[in-house]
């Protein structure tokens, strides 16, 4: 979720072989040539469904995470971080018009799909179901959140189907200003007052963990064929484990958090000189998991909200619909 | 009363000093206050406006009234830091936006309100960008040539805020019974306050007279000639509702400034001294 695409064991499919079907010669191809799917293409139906699932899950996430961080908006402490926030937010909103955008090439729409994540079929990034505590939280999502994003959006903007990898190169843009931005914000405040600096800590403990969960569950080694990894990387729209682009994240974040005076909450983080990457300690999934399924500590307030939204804008969008009628029928009795 | 402010920015050294009534002997001040009015409007509408992100009936609206927020954020930190540099000692646009009591702010009343349902939101920016069209447009020839620097990057941003707010006035009043019903309501809400603009009685003459600020009255008849033909097109018609009191450029504001203000400055009153 948020660009990659897992669930909790309990409800993840089992990987079977690919049928071979025919008339998808030219999808097969078009993937092994490492191409682009348009949305004319003919291709496989689990390849269909399956996006759809990801990039409604990724623009769902998009739209969920305005919440955390759109709490802050008010508060925020200057003017230049009130627009800087402002302007991120609605950045996100954005994300999510061009993913529900890309998910309509496949074949489903817009109202089909927040149908889908208000009722609770469709999920969005677990991230997002933990609560914004203190400003400092704003520097870190953006520093850390926004940061493990990009490291599983990068490699999707080469993914097999055109529209989506488009729509990620857009977002991956504007991902790494926020993630600039949040170090910036961050690093203002790490090296601002004691209290400040206490602040910074403070989201960064609480952020990291969840931040490395981002990234799913183990699906290297003996985890390799569990979950949607392996018929994903076939169809070319995974194109690394999560567990190599976890380790990616690692390596990026510790020499920042070094640049920031910041720790990362983790005894057993080190260089491994062998293996030229860090190691780092064992992930609990088991948080991850309850938070996917709707343990978290903010899944019932996200929810709640944004089904408020929904239905307190619900006369809006009939009367949208009522005036484009009439207007289009005003426009076809003017010509006749 | 509400009790927001920590004890401790009430007597903090670096809190501006209330601005005092405008006078003619002291005219760096007295276009300090016309510009601070300015400058409160844009900011408390930009607060409100800015409840409105994550929140919207749809995800177009989240990003546009996003813009529009953004957009009278920038102008309100222009202008506030233009006033700044008037007052003696000079204050930063932060100095200004989170270290004065409710008392020295200059806000009309229409934008401090809480917000209400959507189409009270949108009555409220068609009247705000409706006079914001007249008054930047007026402005961009004023003699002070920072404040024409400052309204004639605007008044392409309110004018785009009016289209908005026009298209979603005709929608709403055009649409359903029941979005035509929650239109009237919100612009007979919202309608007392409109007249508070075009006073500009707490205004230095002397400022209009150099050429300098825009006497607010003179921009009414074009203000109600614009809206009248749109809320005439949307099948609505103008409240006439008595004007409410008023009294937002002098420092006399409705209770809901006060909490609003409580959550702008809050966080930044907690750490006196601090850097973001
Ligand atoms: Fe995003
Ligand atoms: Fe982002």
């Amino acid at each position: 979720m948020y660009g990659n695409d897992f669930a909790s064991p309990s409800d993840a499919p089992s990987a079977s072989p690919e049928p071979v079907e025919p008339g998808l010669e030219d999808f097969w191809r078009i993937v092994g040539e490492d191409g682009r799917i348009e949305p004319r293409d003919a291709m496989p139906e689990d390849y269909r469904s399956s996006l759809v699932r990801q990039i409604a899950q990724h623009a769902h996430s998009e739209i969920i995470g305005m919440q955390p961080e759109g709490e802050w908006i008010s508060r925020a402490p200057s003017l230049r971080r009130k627009a800087i926030l402002m302007a991120k937010v609605q950045d996100e909103a954005g994300h999510g018009l061009y993913l529900y955008a890309a998910a309509e090439t496949l074949g489903v729409d817009r109202a089909e799909l927040l149908d889908m994540l208000h009722t609770g079929r469709q999920k969005y990034s677990s991230i997002f179901n933990y609560p914004t505590l203190t400003w400092a939280d704003i520097g870190t999502i953006g520093w850390l959140v926004d940061g493990a994003a990009i490291v599983n959006q990068v490699p999707l903007c080469r993914c097999s189907y055109g529209p989506y990898a488009r729509a990620m190169v857009r977002v991956c843009k504007e991902e790494s200003f926020h993630q600039r931005q949040g170090f910036e914000a961050l690093y203002t405040l790490s090296h601002g007052t004691p209290q400040q600096h206490e602040m910074a800590q403070d989201a960064v403990d609480r952020w990291w963990w969840p931040s490395l969960m981002m990234f799913g569950p183990h699906d290297s080694g003996p985890h390799a064929t569990a979950g949607h990894t392996a018929k994903s990387m076939a169809w070319g729209v995974k194109r690394f484990s999560n567990d190599d682009l976890r380790q990616r994240f690692v390596d990026m974040t510790v020499p920042q958090a070094e640049a920031l005076g910041l720790t990362l909450p983790d005894p057993d983080l080190r260089w491994n000189e062998s293996r030229g990457h860090y190691d780092f300690g064992e992930i609990d999934f088991n948080e991850l998991f309850e938070v996917i399924k709707g343990n978290g500590p903010c899944n019932a307030e996200r929810m709640a909200n944004r089904r408020r939204a929904h239905e307190e804008g619900a006369w809006v969008r009939e009367a949208a619909t009522a005036y484009a009628e009439k207007t289009a029928a005003r426009r076809t009795a003017g010509a006749a | 009363m509400t009790s927001r402010v920590p004890p401790s920015s009430a007597e903090s050294p670096e809190a501006p000093s209330a601005p005092t009534r405008s006078s003619s002997e002291n005219p760096a001040r007295a276009l300090a206050d016309y510009v601070l009015g300015l400058g409160d409007d844009a900011l408390v509408a930009a607060q409100r406006m800015g409840e409105w992100i994550a929140k919207a009936p749809q995800i177009e609206e989240d990003v546009a009234l996003g813009n529009i927020a953004l957009d009278l954020l920038g102008q309100a930190r222009s202008l506030l830091t233009y006033a700044g540099s008037l007052l003696d000692p000079p204050r930063s646009e932060d100095d200004l936006a989170y270290l004065r009591e409710a008392g020295d702010f200059r806000c009309v009343h229409l934008v401090e309100r809480p917000g209400g349902d959507f189409g009270v939101a949108v009555a409220r920016l068609l009247i705000l960008s409706a006079y914001h069209c007249e008054l930047y447009a007026a402005l961009s020839a004023s003699r002070d040539g920072t404040l024409a620097g400052i309204a004639a990057k605007a008044v392409k941003e309110v004018d785009y805020h009016r289209d908005h707010a026009t298209l979603w006035t005709l929608r709403l009043g055009d649409g359903t019974n029941e979005s035509h019903t929650r239109m009237q309501a919100a612009l007979a809400a919202e309608w007392p306050y409109v007249e508070e603009l075009f006073d500009g009685s707490h205004l230095d003459p002397a400022l209009v007279q150099r050429g300098v600020a825009v006497d607010p009255a003179t921009l009414r008849t074009a203000f109600y000639r614009r809206v009248s033909q749109v809320v005439d097109q949307a099948t609505l018609v103008l409240p006439g509702t008595v004007p409410a009191e008023g009294g937002g450029r002098c420092g006399r504001h409705t209770e809901h400034l006060e909490s609003l203000l409580a959550d702008l400055q809050g966080l930044t009153r907690a750490h006196p001294g601090a850097t973001w």
